[in-house]
């Protein structure tokens, strides 16, 4: 039961949240224009980093708000939190 | 074969023999060996598929200047982590046929390797909640029946009388409807299964290389030529990598993405007893399944956590709902005591099925993506594994779960339907 | 029933209190404050346990968690306890206790034959036989069955209950002995939260039968005063019976409290345990240490325990454990129960000292009374089966590792008590994720650095000498507090000071060397539970099972109910050896949760039964259960199936609600359908990103299908979404898909297209909506509501009015999932029952009739409309569905890039069609494969299957819709329905349209 720090709520257990994954998989802004390959890059492939990543959480039983968390996968450390939108954080 | 000693065959009279020398006599399993300067074929991974791979290469294709190579000890990955679930009830023809090699291959194993791989052909129920869960279930049985596989629809009287102490009520919350059962599944020695294919691949000569992390993949012009180890540089006219958990790393190491995430999945055991529960009892729809050892230990699967994770070990509030779930399915089993939890890592594929084939890097082969469902596969996958290392072309059962199908858009859905990815 | 082996004076036990229990189908007497263990001690009863394997005699080794032995069953029927450790249990009036796993008894175990074959049966031997004849496991594995598991689960529904708390605090300490006791105490004093836990019914852990003062006082007493301090100190939680069994990331503990088994049956109340589910800031560990076995031939012998457990027998609970007592030990401790056994009167026949030169301040102390010590010397060999009668003691060589020479001196007593050394209880810092060090000045594992914010204290960290503890506890509280924000200790007096300290000087032994003639290692048990003995070991080395994972997989070295809290170290050290590597590098096996086995019911709480999920009710759920309701779930929702007529069949009861549908006019409860309400400029074009079709088209006051996609191209989900203003929409969800879009838009808007402004609200809740559906329907509408014009040109298909029903403010949609002309009207959910009452009695005259989903089913399968989830799996496009009109080529939106790729645009794809079965009275079954021919052999490649299929009244047959390959072109063709039974039935495809393919009847 991770303590997950929101950065709009403050710290609250790992049951109110919703993990979304890893962050930073930006949409083709125009699919036409991408191969195949590059589409299912963007659809599946994941970086899946061991160590230090960032990743979407999602407040769903708080202020539903999305939002970065950068966390260590092998100790689940958490270094730091990002609201979406802000300086230099891609989603 | 390379100057391996005869295997010492286990049997009764081997046992009586070494008995009357206090089993002072016993050969060691498998022989610890100095990695050489290079193989023919390097397997990555010293678990059950790693092993089995190594085992087929041997036997099916005469390749026997094989090494496989594992970071800590054999079978220490999933292979000794899961709860050793065997069945071939897979929805698409793809899957299903995959498994079922798999599953004829169990059945003539512990013969095969002269190891006794325990395993038991108790039969596997999957219960249905809902009505969507048992038109879910006709489906995937009369799909099964269609491959030759073995499957029938039981309903809630008849779970009932395989499975006295399960809650059939039908004023449970989610009150089981039926099931599906395959009798010919089971479950089977988890461990025996990385010891004996290990067993049986040292005696073809294979060398197995335990504590030798695989720290980089060495390429030239596209194509694989050894492995950069913590034991130093190893080269390989051929790569297969087997290593579940850390699959995208290695990966990554080669220069490829991989549509995987990694996940703890956790499982826990109760304390011995006499048993009650003779059969695998696996629900999606409460998120538990069962089994009990030929020791007494109830066998529980629980849940992956949300979060990837590569520390083997999991969240309690996981446990907790596994628990609720088969207290809910199995009330009389509240005051049995919970002994111990574990964590294994999961590679995540999008349509729950793995990935197996040939890769970009021309020698370089992978095997990974089984999910929370990777041990039932172990001889199969390894059988079809050898088959596309020593052929540099994939065996037909596995042939359709290529990496490719990410770009195709020929996904294998296994949890759209049945959603029984165990 | 007198109990003889009770001391006369001393302990914590109540002697005026009997307690009368049954142990076995006799009847015993103990006291007040016993646990089983020491009142079946205090009546001479040393046996109580047969071994897993070898069914040997066994008797009760420790005192606390580490016992291996002692595991009975508890109670009878519904409150039957398996697995039970004599040990922890304490005594009530009434209580029954039987052994496990011996037949027909204890005394005279049949599976004691097993003991016999032992030597067939070593570590591992059913990998290496039961394999001929191929087909004959499962018969060997049917009689090893039978000789599985320790206890019997019940077979009856558990009639207790039990919860969960959970708990924030500053710092939780772990154990409630000396070190655990002034960590706490600091930290209180420094202001800060505390909850402290111990195992045991009382705190005090060791202080509870030591033999030291502290600050002049006897350790009782200095107990007693420390707890009256904590208890007046606010926000201080002491919790007995609590152990903490779990640490996991984040600094999450759970703690498991007994609060009702050590009571008599008839005095219990409340729930049976509770889970603690704690946040700490800091923790502290004080688990202590236990003492290590030796490990001798016939160590398992009734009569050999651990001398720490003696003493505890002794001191706490006042029994004689033997009367002519050896004790075998390689350190200094074991002489402080050399002295509790003098002082309780026990005759000490010797003390064998495997240190060469033994010294220590407990030895000078027994020294002075006198004692016969054997120094350099090892017990090798016990005599007697059921009780201990005698040790053989041999005098060891120098490096331990044999004997000097092969004179024995054989010693008569009734009892051994061994000390091989102290193993600290590293198991919660190991699961925090630590990783526990080799100390080989005490041979044993101690915590490594940290690696959340905890500390180790105490035994837990190898100081074994209560002056450590006590001051290490001390100084870790204040530093924990003060972490937290709270330093005011500084200012309060120093920490209970004192004593002498101990000498641990310990001469490492973790095998005794066999005696003379003896084969190596057999019958010196490491894992008593399990009977792993050393020669177990020393074959898994042999036979390459080099990883100490391996050995503990291959022996079931530790894998009991102890979890080998007493041998695993001797099993490793004695695998290091064999392998000549040294212990630090043989490392340990992981120490998982949980620390002491935990009741499943108290991990599943109260989420069982109607909690185990919450269930969702429309409000008009008691109407529905008023009128006869059948209910199918679907989600977390209860939703009426069918409303049966007494006497009625379900088929009756569909075909009469179908018919109403189509004839008259019917009417259902819709309010399950997710509902979100979206507004903002942006709105539209939202809509337009995640729905397939156009929106920005749709005027205020209109309605449109729309459906969703996912990233890859699959149906995901399917509604209706009005338009109540400009930037105002009312999108509906499936019944089961609601959380799930509403999750999956926001999730769009705010990481990928944060530059919209569109703003959601759910509000599946607040709205009932009622479908009124069929010919009759306006009339009905007509007579509830007078505001809204219902005229079919001034109210057309797919467009809402809103206006008042039934004097409620309302909004009808006209729109239709059954082809029928329909309506449906949304009212603020408080006021369903009465808008519901009034349909109905506006309906009435046109026999309204009320129809579930079952009947919802039929009605949109006449007319091919697809359910999300049931027609589809998740594998199928808008394409394959033949819904390509709702697919705008003008526009981008979620998915459509993946139609492109090579296997989406393949032309043979599943496509959605009907079926139509030739037998007039056969529904196919759902789930039914379709194959070309009536006769197939397996493998048959799958092309389809139904999905979908009822008896329809309207057209008085059977219809299906089934997904299959390349459906469209093979319509009139003829397949074959597997029947899951190898038969198969025939049936023609057809448009998956059977009813009204124009459409006129909804536009009527």
């Amino acid at each position: 039961m991770l303590l997950i720090p929101c950065p709009w709520c403050g710290p609250r257990a790992e049951s109110e949240f919703a993990c979304g994954g890893e962050a930073g998989i930006v949409r083709p802004g125009a699919p036409d224009a991408v191969s195949d390959a590059e589409w299912a890059d963007y659809l599946f492939m994941r970086t899946n980093h061991r160590g230090l990543h960032r990743e979407q959480w999602w407040h769903a039983h708080g202020c539903r708000r999305w939002f970065i968390v950068r966390r260590d996968t092998v100790t689940c450390r958490i270094d730091g939190v990002e609201k979406m939108g802000s300086a230099g954080a891609a989603p | 074969m390379q100057g391996a000693p005869a295997m010492q065959r286990y049997s009764i009279f081997s046992l009586l023999r070494n008995a009357l020398s206090h089993h002072e006599r016993w050969q060691a399993a498998w022989r610890s060996p100095e990695p050489r300067p290079a193989y023919d074929v390097v397997i990555v991974g010293g678990g059950g598929h790693g092993l089995a791979t190594a085992y087929y290469l041997a036997r099916e294709h005469g390749i026997t200047n094989v090494a496989v190579l594992e970071q800590g000890w054999l079978g220490g990955g999933n292979t000794g982590r899961n709860t050793t679930i065997v069945r071939s009830n897979y929805l698409w023809d793809e899957a299903a046929h995959l498994y079922e090699l798999s599953l004829k291959l169990w059945e003539g194993l512990s013969q095969d390797i002269n190891y006794n791989v325990m395993f038991s052909q108790r039969g596997v129920l999957n219960l249905g909640h809902s009505l969507q869960d048992m038109r879910d279930i006709h489906r995937r049985v009369n799909a099964n029946r269609l491959q030759g596989i073995d499957a029938e629809v039981l309903n809630a009287a008849q779970v009932k009388a395989m499975v006295p102490i399960l809650n059939t009520s039908p004023g449970a919350r989610y009150p089981v409807l039926g099931a599906s059962l395959q009798r010919r599944g089971g479950v089977a020695r988890h461990d025996a299964v990385a010891w004996g294919f290990a067993r049986a691949a040292d005696a073809r000569g294979v060398d197995i290389i335990q504590n030798c992390a695989v720290t980089g993949i060495r390429r030239e012009n596209g194509r694989v030529v050894g492995v950069e180890t913590s034991r130093g540089y190893i080269g390989a006219g051929k790569v297969g990598v087997v290593a579940a958990g850390n699959s995208s790393v290695l990966a990554a190491m080669a220069g490829l993405r991989l549509p995987l995430e990694s996940h703890p999945l956790q499982a826990l055991v109760s304390e011995p007893m006499k048993p009650v529960i003779h059969t695998v009892i696996m629900s999606n729809a409460v998120h538990g399944y069962i089994s009990q050892s030929d020791k007494g230990d109830l066998v529980i699967g629980a849940g992956i956590d949300q979060y990837a994770g590569y520390g083997q070990r999991g969240s309690f509030h996981v446990i907790e709902g596994t628990l609720a779930a088969i207290v809910e399915l199995f009330p009389s089993l509240s005051r049995v005591r919970m002994n111990r939890q574990w964590g294994g890592i999961v590679d995540i594929c999008p349509d729950a099925c793995p990935i197996l084939g040939k890769t970009p890097v021309r020698g370089l082969y992978f095997n990974c993506g089984w999910g929370t469902g990777g041990f039932k596969a172990t001889p199969g996958s390894g059988f079809v594994f050898a088959h596309t290392i020593a052929r540099d072309e994939p065996h037909p059962q596995n042939a359709a779960f290529s990496l490719e199908r990410f770009t195709s858009g020929y996904l294998i859905d296994e949890h759209g339907a049945a959603g029984v990815a165990h | 029933m007198t109990q003889p082996a009770r001391l006369r004076h001393g302990g914590r036990i109540n002697r005026d209190r009997p307690v009368a229990f049954t142990f076995n189908g006799r009847q015993y007497l103990g006291c007040e404050g016993d646990t089983l263990a020491s009142a079946l001690l205090a009546n001479g009863v040393h046996m109580v346990a047969r071994s897993w394997k070898y069914h040997r005699p066994r008797g009760i080794v420790g005192a606390g968690a580490e016992e291996p032995n002692a595991i009975v069953q508890l109670g009878e029927g519904s409150r039957t306890v398996p697995n039970a450790r004599a040990t922890q249990v304490e005594i009530h009036e009434g209580l029954i206790a039987r052994s496990v796993n011996c037949w027909p008894g204890l005394e005279f175990d049949l599976l004691s034959l097993n003991g016999l074959f032992s030597r067939l049966l070593p570590a591992g031997f059913y990998y290496k036989t039961f394999m001929w004849p191929k087909s004959f496991w499962r018969h060997y594995e049917h009689f090893i069955r039978k000789a599985a598991g320790l206890g019997e689960a019940p077979t009856e529904r558990d009639p207790d209950y039990y919860e969960k708390f959970n708990a924030h605090c500053d710092v939780l300490v772990a154990g409630a002995g000396p070190a655990g006791l002034t960590a706490a105490l600091a930290a209180a004093r420094s202001g800060a939260r505390v909850i402290i836990a111990d195992e045991q019914s009382e705190p005090g852990g060791s202080l509870l039968h030591a033999r030291e003062s502290i600050d002049g006082l006897p350790a009782v007493s200095w107990l007693r005063r420390t707890l009256a301090e904590l208890a007046a100190i606010p926000d201080v939680r002491v919790l007995a019976r609590s152990t903490v069994f779990g640490y996991h990331d984040h600094n999450f503990l759970a703690i498991a409290e007994r609060l009702t088994d050590h009571l008599a049956e008839d005095r219990r109340r409340g729930p049976r345990e509770r889970i603690w589910r704690v946040r700490a800031k800091q923790v502290i560990l004080a688990t202590g240490a236990c003492e290590r076995p030796l490990v001798f031939t016939n160590n398992d012998r009734p009569g050999v325990m651990l001398a720490s457990a003696i003493s505890i027998y002794t001191r706490r609970y006042a029994v004689r454990t033997g009367n002519n007592a050896v004790i075998f030990t390689n350190n200094d401790s074991a002489y402080a129960t050399v002295l509790d056994l003098l002082d309780a009167g026990v005759r000490v026949a010797a003390v064998v000292d495997a240190r060469e030169q033994p010294r220590g301040p407990h030895l000078e102390a027994a020294r002075q009374r006198g004692i016969n010590l054997m120094a350099g010397s090892a017990i090798v060999d016990v005599r007697g089966r059921r009780r201990v009668q005698a040790a053989v003691v041999a005098s060891l060589g120098a490096d331990a590792n044999g004997l000097r020479g092969n004179d024995t001196t054989v010693v008569d007593c009734d009892l051994i008590g061994v000390s091989g050394g102290h193993s600290p209880v590293v198991h919660l810092y190991a699961q925090s994720g630590g990783r526990p060090l080799f100390d080989e000045g005490l041979a044993a594992f101690v915590p490594g650095p940290a690696v959340q914010t905890q500390r180790s204290v105490g035994g837990c960290r190898g100081s074994f000498a209560l002056a450590d503890c006590l001051r290490e506890g001390y100084e870790a509280g204040t530093a924990a507090a003060r972490e937290t924000g709270h330093d005011a200790a500084a200012t309060l007096p120093p920490g209970p000071g004192t004593l002498e300290r101990h000498d641990y000087t310990l001469r490492p032994l973790w095998r005794v060397p066999d005696p003379p003639g003896h084969a190596r290692g057999a019958r010196q048990f490491l894992d008593l539970q399990n009977d792993v003995s050393a020669s177990d070991v020393l074959l898994a080395a042999r036979e390459g099972y080099h990883s100490v994972e391996h050995v503990k997989r291959y022996t079931a070295l530790g894998f009991g109910t102890d979890q080998g809290k007493l041998g695993n170290i001797n099993g490793l050290a004695i695998l290091a050896q064999a392998l000549g590597q040294d212990i630090a590098a043989t490392g340990t096996t992981t120490f998982r949760p949980n620390y002491t086995p935990v009741t499943f019911g108290a991990i599943a709480g109260r989420d069982l039964g109607d909690l185990f999920e919450p269930i969702r009710l429309t409000a008009l759920h008691a109407w529905h259960v008023e009128h006869g309701a059948e209910f199918e779930n679907v989600g977390q929702w209860k939703r009426p199936w069918y409303y049966p007529k007494p006497g009625e069949s379900m088929h009756e009861a569909v075909r009469r609600e179908c018919h109403a549908a189509r004839n008259a006019v019917a009417m259902m409860d819709a309010s399950t359908l997710g509902k979100i309400d979206i507004q903002g400029p942006d709105a539209a074009e939202f809509l337009n990103r995640v729905y397939t079709n156009n929106w920005h088209t749709l005027k205020v006051g209109q309605c449109r299908y729309g459906l969703m996609l996912r990233e890859d191209g699959m149906v995901m989900d399917d509604g209706v979404t009005s338009r109540l203003g400009e930037n105002h929409f009312y999108m509906t969800t499936t019944t089961g898909g609601a959380a799930r879009v509403y999750a999956w838009l926001e999730r769009w808007l705010q990481t990928e297209w944060p530059e919209l402004k569109v703003y959601l609200t759910s509000v599946t809740d607040h709205w009932a909506t009622i479908a009124v559906v069929g010919p009759r329907s306006r009339e009905v509408m007509k007579g509830v509501c007078g505001d809204i014009d219902f005229g079919a040109a001034s109210f057309p298909f797919m467009s809402f009015r809103d206006g008042t029903v039934a004097e409620v403010a309302a909004r009808v949609a006209r729109i239709s999932f059954s082809g029928e002309l329909a309506y449906e009207v949304s009212v603020p959910a408080d006021y369903a029952r009465h808008v519901w009452k009034a349909l109905m009695a506006a309906g009435a005259p046109h026999g309204i009739t009320p129809y579930g989903t079952e009947a919802m089913h039929v009605l949109r399968a006449e007319k091919g409309y697809i359910i999300v989830g049931q027609d589809t799996d998740g594998s199928l496009t808008p394409q394959d569905l033949g819904m390509e009109w709702i697919v705008s080529k003008t526009k981008d939106f979620i998915g459509r890039r993946s139609f492109a790729r090579a296997d989406t645009a393949r032309p043979d794809r599943k496509q959605l069609v009907g079926l139509q079965s030739a037998d007039p009275a056969l529904v196919l079954p759902e789930g039914g494969q379709i194959v070309d021919r009536p006769q197939w052999t397996a493998p048959v490649q799958t092309t389809g299957h139904v999905t979908s299929s009822y008896f329809s009244d309207a057209l008085g047959r059977p219809i299906a819709l089934a997904v299959l390959q390349s459906g469209r072109s093979r319509i009139g063709q003829t397949i074959y329905v597997t029947l899951g039974d190898g038969r198969v039935a025939p049936a023609t495809i057809t448009h998956p349209v059977f009813l009204d393919r124009e459409g006129k009847r909804q536009h009527g």
